[in-house]
């Protein structure tokens, strides 16, 4: 299994996908923790995974990763990855405690960001199937709290993802100076959904590659 | 400038994913983060060399399009043991250590939830009886993350989990 090479305009327009789907997800987010989320420009690249942890942080690095599957018309997998600090955040905002009392994941604090990385996924998904007209649907969470090279490999293997490259649309998450919340975010394709979701865009297959 | 590295210095030789390198004294061969994979190193205590493999999957044969072999254990392992042959290794000699075969993550999706680290240390353990390499400790399954720092200068394994102290088996 091998994805075929993308043209510039088609990563593009992955781009665009990822900002529209991002967009929602963000502003739902905010709502959710009554605060402001910021979001940068995301990126759509074909990385080999090393370079995908590379990315975010060190192998060894501790984070907290949501991950979610898409079935349906463009199968892939949805993952959120924030750093430690950020968890712990995201769970003192969602709680309404005051930022800083989370110091460790209890069952408590990690459905409470399984929780947000429902909802970030259900706006995600939700936007880029309406856009697209294709049915997708979102299984439930699956969380983990450790190194960042244990948990991505782990997720992809799980997953059947073991190509030696993967698409990635990638975005960086933060808030405000007070509170950062540095997340990554991760839309994991596999190779017959980004033919779908080119052609729900007006793509035929292979147009400018 | 930087000064040039003392030569009695142990050389730090990384593992990436899906690799294997092979070590010898006083060489550390580290691989980082082992969550399902699993981390198999081979000893030979004469000669003071050492291998370590970075595996992903157990077995290749489902898999029509393989272009990193050293992902799966049925053709790493024999990979690794014939690299160890090649630097002199005998294969009587050897011993091997593992490390990793976790299971990470958390929820309700069965699908994504199939213990491929167990099944990883399965069969890591069934190819190495097979080609007759004892298995003299193992560090595997639970719910950590893993680093594995394998020392060719004595065969010690020492592991790493964030929040824990090293272990050595």
């Amino acid at each position: 299994m091998s994805y075929r090479p993308l043209s510039p305009v088609e990563l593009d327009a992955l781009k665009e996908i990822g900002n529209i789907g991002l967009g929602n997800a963000v502003t739902s987010l905010a709502q959710l923790i009554n605060r402001r989320v910021n979001m940068r420009v995301p990126r759509s690249s074909f990385l080999p995974f090393e370079e995908m942890i590379e990315l975010v942080g060190g192998y060894e690095e501790l984070v907290g990763c949501v991950s979610l599957r898409v079935l349906g018309d463009a199968p892939s997998i949805v993952l959120y990855i924030f750093d430690k600090e950020s968890t712990f955040h995201l769970v003192d905002m969602l709680m309404g405690l005051p930022v800083g009392t989370t110091g460790e994941l209890d069952e408590m604090a990690q459905s409470a960001i399984k929780e947000i990385g429902n909802v970030l996924t259900g706006s995600f998904v939700s936007a880029i199937s309406m856009m697209t007209g294709l049915k997708m649907i979102t299984t439930v969470p699956l969380f983990a709290f450790d190194m960042l090279g244990a948990v991505l490999t782990s997720l992809m293997v799980a997953a059947g993802r073991v190509e030696d490259q993967v698409l990635v649309i990638e975005t960086e998450l933060f808030h405000n100076a007070e509170t950062l919340i540095k997340g990554h975010f991760f839309l994991l394709t596999e190779p017959g959904a980004i033919d779908r979701l080119m052609a729900a865009l007006g793509f035929s297959e292979g147009q400018g590659s | 400038m930087e000064p040039a590295k003392v030569a009695s210095d142990p050389v730090e030789i990384q593992v990436g994913i899906a690799d294997y390198k092979i070590g010898r004294d006083p060489a550390r061969l580290i691989t980082l983060g082992l969550g399902s994979c699993v981390g198999v190193s081979l000893y030979d205590p004469v000669l003071k060399l050492g291998g370590l493999l970075h595996l992903m999957l157990p077995d290749s044969t489902q898999f029509s399009n393989v272009t990193k072999p050293a992902k799966f254990a049925d053709l790493g392992i024999p990979l690794l043991i014939d690299e160890m042959k090649k630097h002199g290794a005998q294969l009587s000699r050897l011993q091997a250590k593992l490390v990793g075969g976790a299971q990470m993550f958390s929820g309700l999706d069965n699908k994504m939830v199939l213990n491929i680290g167990q099944r990883n240390v399965e069969k890591a353990r069934a190819l190495l009886k097979d080609a007759g390499i004892p298995i003299l400790a193992e560090e595997v399954g639970g719910n950590r993350g893993r680093t594995m720092i394998f020392d060719t200068s004595n065969g010690k394994v020492s592991i790493r989990m964030l929040g824990s102290k090293l272990k050595v088996i």
